[in-house]
């Protein structure tokens, strides 16, 4: 109780009730603008809070991730277009409900999925502080590293059928986040003796060329689209009634939100495709999902919210983010001299309460805001791409030169605006190249550390905690080896039958022509023996 | 016909040679500088070595991205991979402007630089009616006013301000 009102205390100010405020209603719109996404709001805003008070800079981030995916909803239901990434599921059950009418239906089903889940994994987060602070303090560098290591395996096993390359992007990130001045032996690696890589790569300056100039550079050389938008009819708060019908789903892909959201490097997605899955097999009518099926439009939204407020554990209690937009966060707490990890947890828990109770309550904003203002908030979907294109060019200005006002930085932003627009076309992931430089960091340092006291490589695992997760790291890259030949041998398989199938092929057109030359002889025999009893007739 | 293994690949054909290769060669290239890019320090612990953590980086760039540029359903460059390697260079313009806003600021200052840049480029991406251009000078008034007059990130006033007479020249400065 006590930790409770000392969290209370800190969020009790007017400069957090303005975050709060401004995060959430920022986030949905943003969410609600396809082709913005909260990585870039962030990647914009995040040198702009570096001047606040970290409970307010951490709040503002903290809202727009939270709440764009409920913006990101508005545009999958009423134009089919994904407000964010992870909204791509919301169009498989929510387009449809439009097309036949139900706009607000599933609207307002959504916000409350989304409701609920946020504030699911919110209590449950709260419930579960007091174990994590029993826990944290178990990981000391080693498991700080091996977790780190899991979280780089994880994030690139993810990327199914784009793990070579994944791979390779989050190495290239762990090699940029060596280049500068290393700090231990003061020696330069990589720096071709220029002086502006003495300091390294600014984590930040990467970020905004992957995410904020590398999305400007794809609008400025898209398409307008011309959109079409419903008139919305109907209640909004229906949804909340035909949520209470659907307790087990909800539940069900909350957790799962929960679960995948704390494992670093999984995320979203991953949450998402099992809800909807399992709501799928369980449910009595699996027939209409993909087709407007509410339980299928509540498992996607209820599992992506309970992400953000999960994602936030590995980063507070380990100090390892899973995913880009807590890597942008982390970069926040260092600023402050605020270091997270299991020190955080023992020392300042009151901090890390007041961080989630700021998401209960961004949460009940974001629904009430939604449920009066979505009439009004559908008009920025008509904002065009090339001139949102300008708009995020001349905002990521604001992000790159307002770090160190450095032309060096803005032209190495350019470089990475140019490498994440060949990406984006490529269909190639940019996050592991912001995972390799922030875990490629924490490895680097972890690993030193623990090193230092161990003699024979054994000693590394002897800990309860690091055997775990050097087991985990064991049984996945397993897994993925598994899956890997699988999936070659059924390659091999496919093109093995392509191969018979064209021999057969093959042969069937050497007997039809066999028969063909044998009908024409026979045609031709014919016609010469008549011929020649013509002409024997003749003599 | 698309085969099995291309059929199976992820993304789009066009460029996937191209990038790969670069990748690959500049990799190469890097790994073979490692040599007189970082130090072997003497009685140190080989993963405290500041050469370890590049070479695993590196080492990781090549291999991984060696394995995925063998393991490419295609073997040739078709004309579709030198038309995506066109549409790359085109960005190169947009890059540019934005850089041309950044060395301009400096010189002429946050807010007349942006109230011709915006306008400029809207301009440039077809908006050419009053309400887009409008829009846009709307846009760039709020932006630097956001950030500059209220947020007070670090942008340095215009060289330009310093011929302002006193009083307008400091509020130049600190707020636009």
């Amino acid at each position: 109780m006590d930790l409770l009102l000392s969290a209370l205390d800190i969020l009790m100010r007017w400069d957090v009730a303005l975050a709060l405020l401004t995060g959430s209603v920022g986030g949905v719109l943003i969410g609600a603008i396809p082709g913005v996404g909260p990585a870039v709001a962030i990647a914009i805003l995040l040198p702009a809070t570096f001047s606040m008070d970290p409970i307010v800079g951490l709040t503002v981030l903290l809202g727009i991730y939270g709440s764009s995916m409920y913006g990101g909803a508005i545009p999958a239901i009423l134009i089919n277009t994904p407000g964010t990434a992870v909204n791509a599921l919301t169009t498989y059950d929510g387009y449809p409900m439009t097309a036949r009418g139900e706009p607000r239906r599933a609207l307002s089903l959504a916000y409350s999925a989304s409701f609920f889940g946020g504030i699911f994994s919110v209590i449950c987060l709260i419930l579960f502080a007091p174990v994590l602070a029993r826990v944290a303090p178990y990981f000391g560098s080693r498991e700080i590293f091996l977790a780190a290591l899991l979280g780089i395996i994880l994030m690139v096993v993810a990327h199914r059928g784009q793990t070579l390359i994944a791979g390779a992007l989050a190495a290239f990130g762990i090699f940029i986040q060596s280049i500068g001045l290393e700090p231990v032996k003061y020696t330069s690696r990589y720096t071709f003796d220029q002086p502006f890589l003495s300091g390294g790569i600014n984590l930040i300056v990467v970020v905004l060329g992957l995410f904020a100039l590398s999305q400007a550079f794809v609008l400025l050389t898209s398409e307008d689209e011309k959109i079409r938008m419903t008139r919305l009819r109907g209640g909004m708060f229906q949804g909340l009634r035909e949520l209470a019908r659907h307790p087990r789903v909800a539940t069900v892909s909350a957790s799962f939100g929960v679960v995948m959201g704390m494992i670093p490097g999984v995320g979203e997605f991953t949450a998402q495709f099992m809800s909807y899955t399992y709501a799928q097999r369980s449910s009595k009518r699996p027939q209409d999902f993909g087709n407007g099926s509410s339980e299928g439009l509540i498992a996607a939204e209820t599992a992506n919210n309970a992400v953000p407020a999960a994602a936030m554990v590995p980063l507070l209690a380990l100090g390892i983010p899973g995913e880009a937009l807590t890597a942008m966060m982390l970069s926040v707490f260092y600023v402050h001299n605020v270091v997270p990890g299991p020190g955080l947890f023992q020392n300042q828990m009151d901090f890390v309460v007041a961080l989630y109770l700021a998401l209960l309550i961004l949460n009940v904003l974001v629904l009430v805001f939604l449920l009066f203002a979505t009439r009004s908030l559908i008009q920025v979907v008509r904002i065009p791409n090339r001139f949102l294109g300008v708009c995020i060019l001349t905002l990521s200005f604001v992000g790159v030169y307002s770090l160190r006002n450095s032309a060096t930085d803005c032209v190495m932003a350019a470089l990475f605006g140019v490498l994440g627009y060949i990406l984006k076309r490529l269909s190639m992931p940019s996050v592991p190249i912001i995972l390799g430089m922030v875990l490629g960091g924490i490895m680097e340092v972890k690993l030193r550390a623990g090193m230092a006291r161990v003699k024979e490589p054994l000693d590394f695992i002897d800990r309860p905690v690091a055997f775990l997760l050097f087991l985990a790291i064991v049984l996945v890259l397993i897994g993925h080896f598994r899956r890997v030949l699988r999936e070659r041998a059924e390659v091999k398989a496919a093109e093995r039958g392509a191969l018979k199938s064209g021999h057969r092929f093959g042969q069937m057109l050497g007997r039809r022509r066999g028969r063909f030359v044998k009908d024409r002889f026979k045609l031709v025999r014919a016609r010469h023996a008549k011929r020649l009893r013509a002409l024997k007739d003749l003599f | 016909m698309p085969t099995e293994r291309e059929r199976r690949f992820v993304g789009p054909r066009r460029g996937q040679l191209i990038f790969a290769l670069f990748f690959v060669a500049v990799s190469i290239l890097l790994l073979g500088q490692i040599g007189t890019e970082t130090r072997w320090v003497a009685k140190t612990k080989l993963f405290a070595q500041p050469r370890f953590w590049p070479a695993v980086g590196l080492g990781g760039m090549v291999l991984l991205g060696g394995v995925h540029l063998y393991l490419l359903p295609w073997r040739r460059a078709t004309r579709y991979d030198w038309w995506e390697l066109r549409k790359w260079a085109q960005v190169l313009e947009f890059a540019i402007w934005f850089l041309a806003y950044v060395l301009l600021v400096p010189l002429i200052g946050y807010l007349p630089v942006t109230l011709v840049f915006v306008p400029l480029l809207a301009w440039r991406m077809g908006y050419r009616d009053r309400r887009m251009l409008g829009l846009s000078i709307l846009f760039a008034v709020a932006v630097v006013v956001l950030f500059k007059g209220l947020l007070g990130v670090k942008i340095p006033g215009g060289a330009i301000y310093e011929y302002l007479p006193g009083a307008l020249r400091s509020f130049f400065i600190l707020y636009l």
